[in-house]
């Protein structure tokens, strides 16, 4: 009996302290939005309600009833489609410094194989802190070597990676440098293009080799073909099915690898493009679309004009191509309104920033149809605000996530209501 | 002989110029002033002479050939003061010892950083160029003002200015001396008796100096600069500015402060502070702090963005800081976070990157807010510099004009590489977070990247 009370005693005190870490739970059901007004792309801000069921975007109309729905009222308010950060390595990494909680880097040159997806922690802490800013979906992004893995797009809520994974995938290639890893990196500029040419090397004997193995694949003698998880990772990228993510950010590294996009007749997103505004003609000519940021960044050179991360994506999306920011973070994927709201304040204007975390990422990844605005048939992925997004000032009062009403709690939340007056 | 007068005036005139910065008269008209200590103030002129802000009114005539801004519709503040940073420098780590008081930035400025000129475009006129995180007791800072174009260190100097010294809690330290060398401190418990060490010998060689100037002893004793510092520390003559990030450690380094009568000090991080807010209100400690970082490790893993709030709500005296030169570039919006986690006013929020950092570096009677006779460092923003849409126009220091959007080069680097024909690219898409520990990770911690 006494053990029993002990176990007991335990056990509710256990419950209460992971009670306090843990976040209300997100709630399904059906969901109507009233009395505030819908943000669209093309045609400003419309009064309408909108119905949430099933995890989709049911109906956008003036006036919706529906006697079952859960009623939010957004008098007031402006209804969002979620934002897309399109770079992090939300899921992947919980402390940064501590490295056995980094799950983003494996070992090897080339390892596309390695799925992004099958490491996404649900319970990290960093998906709540980050989502509560509007940010619903995000590509999370592998790093390290050569082909470091395979990307996957998640959206910022569910108990099983597979529950959040918002139907993109695409394979990531870091294109060789010939610029200077960081301040530290004492190589020669021999050295660099040596090291460059090298790298060029080993990437075009292993993309022969996996256009070969796509070959004998699709061939009749696919049954004699070994198993290589490498090169099968490689063959939607081969075959145009899937894009491939390619780092790029120098000026004369875009330059090669648009050539070596063109000879190897692939389908390429480029990320990263730092140096973009200097050689938007050929991007524009071979139509790439680009994934750029941290927009709040230095310069890549002491010569640069210090704004150049802050206009790079504007100089882009003026010249035409399709622009979409990401953060390149971790913990603070939160910050990507700003990095997009820096975007817009240094050229790029506050429409086409957001379509640079909304609809821009989803039409990059192949998914407009479900994601990127707030369209009947649509992933119900909203948040509603009480002001531009881009504001620092501006409070998010409702999210949904993937049909779910998502609770505005995280770690820092609970931290400011027990430490604010103690 | 004329020859000979001329360089003896030369060196006249450069001897009374030693120490002394150039300084400028500027009439800034019709902006909305943002005062923080005497409120708003629109369509209101501001005229600085000779480096000072000589007047604040309505329609002030400008004279002579005064250079006169037009401010309409702009937002006129007092220039940025960023109370952690690590730009105009060339060494932040002397990672030898836990305790190396003796060292000092200010012997390793560099006036060619072009991150002063980027700090600049971002309205940031003053910074703390601090040692790094890798010592209990590192070096001693200084304090600069960004008065890019100078090529002379001395004239990087905020004269005057308090002497301060930088401290480090916490991983940094035990990395660096307890797992990088296996000597003492290797935790926390240890840190508590590096300092306790550190002050008794501090506190001996200032009784041992005391007992000779008293003429009590008749040896004087051996200079040691190292515990000069360390006297100096005791006696409140240098100011303790202490990297920090967790509760129990921010209330070790207070205990220990109290037995040796010291009474000021600023954290800096200090991600946890908020836990500790009421002891930090109580003691009267400083908290600079940044606006969103945590996770980067794990002590800070327990950390919230609300921690500026909180702090500022229990009466903490805090500013916003960089540690960064990417981060310096945009404190304005770093500040304006605290409206998003916290709901600072306006007032508030403009406070924690211009008068709170002023008073954290001892220089709050001089800089920090538009007021008369206040040095004539101001920061003009297209839009409220709270806003995400906010563009500095212009950065003032001492009355002369350091960055005008209008007349920006692109390169504005002083120190151009003539053998460098393109100047190197860095790929660098993350942030670096640990930029206190610049300088040691790399060949420290090699084998672990």
């Amino acid at each position: 009996m006494k053990l029993l009370t002990i176990n007991f005693i335990l056990c509710f005190a256990f419950f209460s302290i992971s009670n306090a870490q843990q976040i209300t739970k997100a709630t399904t059901g059906i969901f109507l939005l009233k009395n505030g007004k819908v943000y669209t792309h093309d045609n400003g801000v419309i009064k309408a309600d909108v119905l949430l069921q099933d995890g989709e975007i049911k109906e956008v109309a003036e006036m919706i009833e529906h006697p079952g729905a859960k009623k939010f009222d957004c008098k007031g308010m402006t209804i969002y489609p979620g934002m897309i950060d399109s770079g992090t390595k939300i899921g992947l990494g919980e402390v940064g410094a501590v490295s056995l909680t980094q799950d983003h880097n494996e070992i090897g040159e080339f390892t596309p194989h390695m799925e992004a997806l099958t490491a996404v922690n649900p319970n990290s802490v960093n998906i709540p802190v980050n989502r509560v800013n509007g940010i619903t979906t995000a590509l999370t992004v592998p790093s390290g070597g050569r082909f470091p893995g395979t990307a996957a797009l998640i959206n910022l809520n569910g108990y099983t990676p597979e529950e959040m994974y918002a139907n993109f995938k695409g394979v990531v290639f870091n294109f060789p440098s010939s610029g200077k890893r960081g301040r530290w990196d004492r190589r020669s500029d021999e050295k660099i293009k040596k090291d460059e040419e090298k790298a060029r090397k080993k990437i075009n004997d292993f993309w022969e080799k996996a256009k070969l193995y796509a070959k004998i694949h699709s061939s009749a003698k696919r049954s004699d073909l070994d198993y290589n998880p490498q090169l099968h990772a490689l063959m939607p990228a081969v075959n145009k099915t899937a894009p491939l993510l390619i780092e790029v950010n120098k000026k004369s590294d875009i330059l090669s690898a648009i050539k070596w996009v063109n000879k190897n007749d692939i389908k390429a997103i480029f990320t990263g493009v730092s140096e973009g505004y200097l050689v938007t003609d050929s991007l524009v000519k071979y139509n790439i679309p680009i994934i750029t940021g941290p927009i709040l960044n230095n310069p890549s050179r002491a010569s640069d004009h210090y704004n150049t991360a802050y206009s790079n994506a504007g100089k882009m999306q003026k010249a035409g191509l399709i622009v979409a920011i990401r953060t390149n973070e971790t913990e603070n994927v939160r910050n990507l309104p700003y990095n997009a709201g820096f975007a817009a304040a240094y050229g790029m204007g506050t429409e086409e920033a957001f379509k640079a975390v909304t609809i821009n990422p989803a039409k990059i990844f192949g998914i407009s149809d479900k994601y990127g605005s707030i369209e009947r048939g649509k992933v119900a992925n909203i948040f509603v605000a009480d002001g531009d997004p881009f504001e620092t000032k501006t409070k998010i009062k409702f999210l949904f996530i993937n049909g779910y009403n998502v609770p505005l709690e995280s770690r820092h939340t609970y931290l400011y209501d027990e430490f604010l007056e103690r | 002989m004329l020859k000979i007068t001329k360089i003896a005036l030369s060196i006249l005139f450069s001897t009374c110029l030693f120490g002394q910065s150039e300084t400028g008269d500027v009439l800034i008209k019709n902006g909305t002033l943002l005062t923080i200590t005497q409120g708003d103030k629109e369509n209101t002129d501001i005229l600085i002479r000779n480096g000072k802000i000589a007047r604040i009114q309505k329609d002030i005539q400008p004279t002579n050939d005064i250079k006169v801004i037009d401010a309409t519709g702009m937002f006129v503040m007092p220039g940025i003061i960023d109370a952690h940073s690590h730009i105009g420098i060339d060494a932040v780590n002397e990672a030898t010892n836990p305790v190396t008081a003796e060292v000092w930035v200010g012997d390793a400025l560099d006036p060619y950083d072009i991150n002063i000129y980027r700090a600049l475009a971002g309205g940031v006129t003053i910074s703390h160029a601090m040692h790094g995180s890798a010592n209990a007791i590192g070096g001693q800072c200084e304090t600069i003002k960004h008065r890019w174009g100078v090529e002379d260190p001395e004239q990087m100097r905020m004269k005057d200015a308090p002497k301060t010294i930088k401290f480090a809690l916490g991983e940094n330290p035990i990395r660096v001396h307890g797992e990088g060398s296996r000597i003492v401190p290797n935790t926390r418990m240890g840190m508590e008796q590096v300092f306790r060490n550190a002050f008794e010998d501090g506190k001996k060689y200032a009784a041992e100096w005391d007992q000779y100037s008293k003429g009590l002893s008749k040896m004087a004793p051996e200079y040691n600069i190292r515990k000069e510092t360390l006297a100096g520390i005791l006696s409140g003559e240098i100011m303790i500015h202490c990297h920090s990030y967790r509760a129990d450690e921010i209330l070790m380094l207070m205990n220990v402060l109290e037995d040796y009568g010291v009474n000021k000090i600023c954290f800096q991080h200090v991600n946890e502070g908020f836990k500790v807010a009421p002891e930090l209100a109580k003691f009267g400690a400083y908290a600079s702090v940044f606006s969103d970082w945590w996770a980067y490790k794990f002590e800070v893993y327990y950390s919230t963005a609300y921690n500026a709030a909180i702090l500022s709500k229990n009466g903490v005296v805090t500013s916003i800081n960089s540690d960064s030169r990417e981060l310096i570039r945009h404190l304005f919006h770093e500040a304006a976070k605290t409206q998003k986690y916290g709901n600072l006013s306006d007032n508030d929020a403009l406070k924690l990157i211009t008068f709170n950092p002023a008073i954290q570096l001892g220089i709050d009677d001089r800089v920090g807010s538009l007021e008369k006779n206040k040095e004539g460092d101001v920061a003009i923003f297209k839009n409220h510099p709270l806003s995400i849409y906010a563009i500095p126009q212009y950065t003032i220091v001492d009355g002369i004009i350091r960055f005008d959007i209008n007349n920006d080069n692109a390169d504005m680097r002083i120190d151009i590489d003539p053998e460098e024909i393109i100047p190197s690219f860095f790929e660098s898409s993350t942030h670096n977070h640990d930029n206190c520990m610049e300088g040691v990770s790399e060949f420290l911690f090699e084998h672990k990247h």
